[in-house]
């Protein structure tokens, strides 16, 4: 018999996998006051605590600015998820926290920019590519592009894999927003 | 003169220009605060130039800025109030943060006010500039830079609020001095709190309810309590008690959680964790309901977890929702205040619904734990002939018994080592609020400042610091307030020449290499009292011993008491790290049954 550790989490302490020992990655997504240093905080906690961050976006979202989201992909077991979700959840200015991985089916996209210098064989290669991907060309030179795409960060790792062997210069990602599906919201 | 200018005569209000340091005090007198304590520098000069011409709030001058936090944190705990801090910018903060972090890790409600320089010269290497809210983020509960003047009220309630709601901790207030020169608005209390910060206090009903059927399930149920109950204040305490009594069931206690449940009550088991007593752990090892409320599972009462109470159902009250399978996975979680969780349990067992407890097993249990007391775990032998050597232990157990001797309402404070250890295992308490001990961070220095706090609070209360030589002179130089405010505090020092705790485990873990754990160079502390205007007293054999202490007691004015004892003592019994609780070493007393320190172990110590 387990339950629920309070009213406000409604995330399992299971992993998608089923197993209390695997680890999983998780996309937490966190609404806080727009305040100085709340991102401090929330980097300080992960940090301290030794949890990893694989990626972390924040933006205000609401009108007037007061409040902001911070979405952040990290992994580990579903205990240490868990650990995570509370211990954001007892910072002050934390309004609310939600593991999306386990709270249900959710989108998690992210942009990339990936610039490819190159020319000849390899330049039609990488531009048949893109449009195979829809990815937008957003510069372009004799010599290099400038390519645009967003989505699942998977389809953005491939994307990214393709494109090394035909000139990959450089690459630049946001991190991912995310959202639940469904009516349902944070 | 009309109704209208005669109210803002007697009480300014936002159109009379206060300065920031006034908005700062009214702010403060309005939470109820009566005692400060701070040490003055360049960035608080105005704060102080308001204290001198206000006699409402008193400033309590200490001689290092660690000892005002460890002061207020004295007040705090003796008093279940707010302490309140004040220190400059820079060194002023800095020598804070220990303080601070020490409050944190054992829930002391504190307000820390620091002074920074001007908002306009931040970042700029300014003369005493620190990063303070940078540096004590994480050794706050929360903390704030106040930029704009108008923030700074709200500010003001607010961290008072954060402070003693939900989990207590420390909130620091960041002071640029331009912000407490300048003009400020003042403003009152908001009633509506801040929606991010929504401390759950009601406990959820149904997982009281499961609770307590599990609880009348048990065989071998235990109570483990900590320093949430006494944080739950002392109705929370009383509360507790009834429920242990109506229950029937045996109750231990953490090292913060000491006095929730009086120590002289039967059905208390002792102090549970590394060193705590036999019967207690051994129960927690053996229980098959363990009620875990308002502790935290820290790893000085855990051992081993994987072998921690391995065949109990557990039920883990907290106010903290983070403390919830941190460490142990639970069975059933109950977020919410300790002292309506208690409420709510004595509700559901009064309804009396489901299987009758099992009398019997209760009874079969208590006769287990009653074999394993019979053990008389802290027991030592003390040499009576006149000259001989004092054992720290014997020189404890005095203390506590000729204290209650006077009849006289106690507190007692601590250093951090092993005479910590033998107060929690000596001293009895029947109270909460009057055991002053630093649990999580551990910090030597604590007692002296801490005892500061504690007689400021109870003026006529007794105070005594058991201490250690080598810990007492990390804040000696608070005999310094204590002169300055002839507070009659009793520091009595348990003077075994070492780091007694360091070359305990040295023997045990490193093969008796006392690497530099030996006391050298002492003061006499006697003179060293004489000089700080105390009373100096000193014991060497035990004819001297009791006649030492009541003298001690009975001095009416501060005293420091040079307690020389046998310097090789170790304190049992003791679970060494990485070992379960029924891997425990006993003293040589003790039938010895000694836990083979492993590797594993030495990397936790
Ligand atoms: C500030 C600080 N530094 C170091 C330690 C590590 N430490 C724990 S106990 C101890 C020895 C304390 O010696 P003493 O005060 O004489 O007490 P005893 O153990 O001899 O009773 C030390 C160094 C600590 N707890 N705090
Ligand atoms: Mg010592």
């Amino acid at each position: 018999m387990k339950h629920a550790a309070g009213a406000s989490s409604a995330t399992t302490s299971t992993s998608p996998s089923g197993r209390d020992n695997d680890e999983y990655r998780a996309v937490i997504s966190v609404l806080v006051d727009n305040e100085s240093g709340v991102l401090a905080r929330v980097v300080g906690l992960f940090s301290g605590r030794g949890y990893n961050i694989e990626s972390l976006t924040v933006a205000p979202v609401e009108d007037d600015g007061a409040r902001s989201r911070i979405n952040i992909v990290t992994s580990g077991t579903p205990a240490i998820i868990e650990q995570i979700r509370a211990q954001l959840d007892r910072l002050v200015p934390v309004c609310r926290v939600a593991n999306l991985t386990t709270l249900g089916p959710h989108i998690a996209r992210e942009m990339v920019l990936v610039k490819v210098v190159s020319t000849g064989e390899a330049r039609t290669e990488a531009l048949r590519i893109a449009e195979a991907f829809r990815a937008r060309a957003v510069d372009t030179t004799a010599s290099s592009f400038v390519f645009e795409l967003t989505g699942a960060s998977e389809k953005l790792d491939s994307f990214v894999e393709l494109m090394r062997p035909l000139g990959l210069a450089e690459v630049s990602r946001t991190g991912v927003a995310a959202l639940t599906r469904g009516p349902r919201s944070l | 003169m009309n109704a209208a200018t005669q109210t803002t005569a007697a009480q300014p209000n936002a159109s009379t220009t206060l300065s920031g340091a006034e908005v700062l005090l009214r702010a403060l007198e309005e939470q109820g605060v009566e005692v400060v304590f701070g040490y003055p520098g360049g960035a608080v000069l105005p704060i102080y130039d308001a204290l001198f011409q206000q006699d409402r709030i008193r400033h309590i001058l200490v001689r290092h800025e660690q000892a005002a936090v460890h002061a207020a944190e004295g007040y705090a705990r003796s008093t279940g109030r707010v302490g309140v801090v004040l220190v400059t910018s820079g060194p002023g903060a800095t020598n804070a943060v220990t303080g601070l972090l020490d409050a944190l890790m054992d829930s002391v409600p504190l307000v820390c006010l620091s002074g920074q320089v001007p908002v306009q010269l931040i970042g700029n290497d300014a003369f005493q500039e620190a990063d303070t809210t940078g540096i004590t983020r994480p050794a706050t509960k929360y903390n704030y830079l106040v930029k704009k003047p108008e923030d700074l009220a709200r500010t003001v309630h607010e961290a008072f609020e954060i402070a003693r709601s939900g989990r207590p901790g420390p909130v620091l207030i960041d002071l640029p001095k331009n912000i407490t020169v300048g003009p400020a608005p003042y403003a009152p209390p908001s009633t509506q709190g801040r929606r991010s910060y929504q401390p759950r206090v009601e406990p959820d009903r149904e997982a009281v309810r499961e609770a307590v059927a599990a609880m009348r399930r048990g065989k071998r149920p235990l109570f483990y309590v900590g320093g949430g109950v006494i944080n739950a204040g002392p109705e929370a305490c009383e509360a507790l008690g009834r429920l242990v009594h109506m229950t029937g069931f045996p109750c231990t206690s953490t090292l913060m959680g000491l006095g929730a449940f009086p120590s002289s009550d039967p059905q208390f088991v002792g102090m549970l964790g590394m060193h705590g007593t036999y019967e207690a752990n051994l129960a927690t090892h053996d229980c098959d309901v363990l009620i875990a409320l308002g502790s935290r599972f820290d790893d000085r009462v855990t051992g081993r977890v994987d072998a921690f109470s391995p065949r109990s159902f557990k039920i883990h009250a907290d106010i903290d929702p983070s403390q919830i399978n941190k460490i142990i996975q639970v069975d059933i979680p109950i977020i919410g205040d300790a002292g309506r969780t208690i409420a709510a349990m004595i509700e559901e067992w009064e309804r009396a619904e489901g299987p009758a407890p099992d009398a019997d097993a209760l009874k079969n249990w208590w006769e287990h734990i009653e074999g394993w007391r019979a053990l008389d775990c802290l027991r030592f032998t003390q040499d009576p002939a006149p000259d001989a050597i004092i054992k720290p232990q014997k020189a404890i157990q005095r203390i506590y018994e000729l204290a209650l001797e006077t009849g006289r309402d106690t507190y007692v404070s601590t250093e951090v080592g092993q005479h910590q250890m033998w107060a929690a295992q000596f001293f009895k308490f029947e109270q909460p609020n009057r055991w002053l001990t630093s649990g999580g961070l551990g910090t030597m220095g604590y007692g002296l400042p801490a005892a500061v706090g504690a007689q400021l609070a109870h003026p006529d209360a007794l105070i005594i610091d058991v201490a250690g030589e080598a810990s007492t002179l990390m804040n000696i130089q608070e005999l310094g307030t204590i002169a300055q405010y002839r507070l009659p505090v009793k520091l009595f020092i348990i003077n075994n020449q070492y780091m007694g705790m360091v070359r305990q485990w040295q023997e045990l873990l490193h093969g008796s290499r006392y690497s530099e754990s030996y006391s050298s160079a002492l003061p006499d502390f006697v003179k060293l009292a004489e000089s700080f205007h105390a009373k100096g007293f000193r014991a060497r054999t035990m004819a001297e011993l009791d006649d030492t202490i009541r003298a001690a007691l009975a001095h009416d004015g501060a005293v420091v008491v040079d307690l020389c004892v046998a310097e090789g003592e170790n304190c049992f019994p003791m679970i060494p790290s990485g070992a379960a609780h029924n891997e425990m070493i006993l003293g040589p007393e003790q039938e010895a049954q000694g836990a083979v320190v492993t590797n594993e172990g030495k990397m936790l110590v």
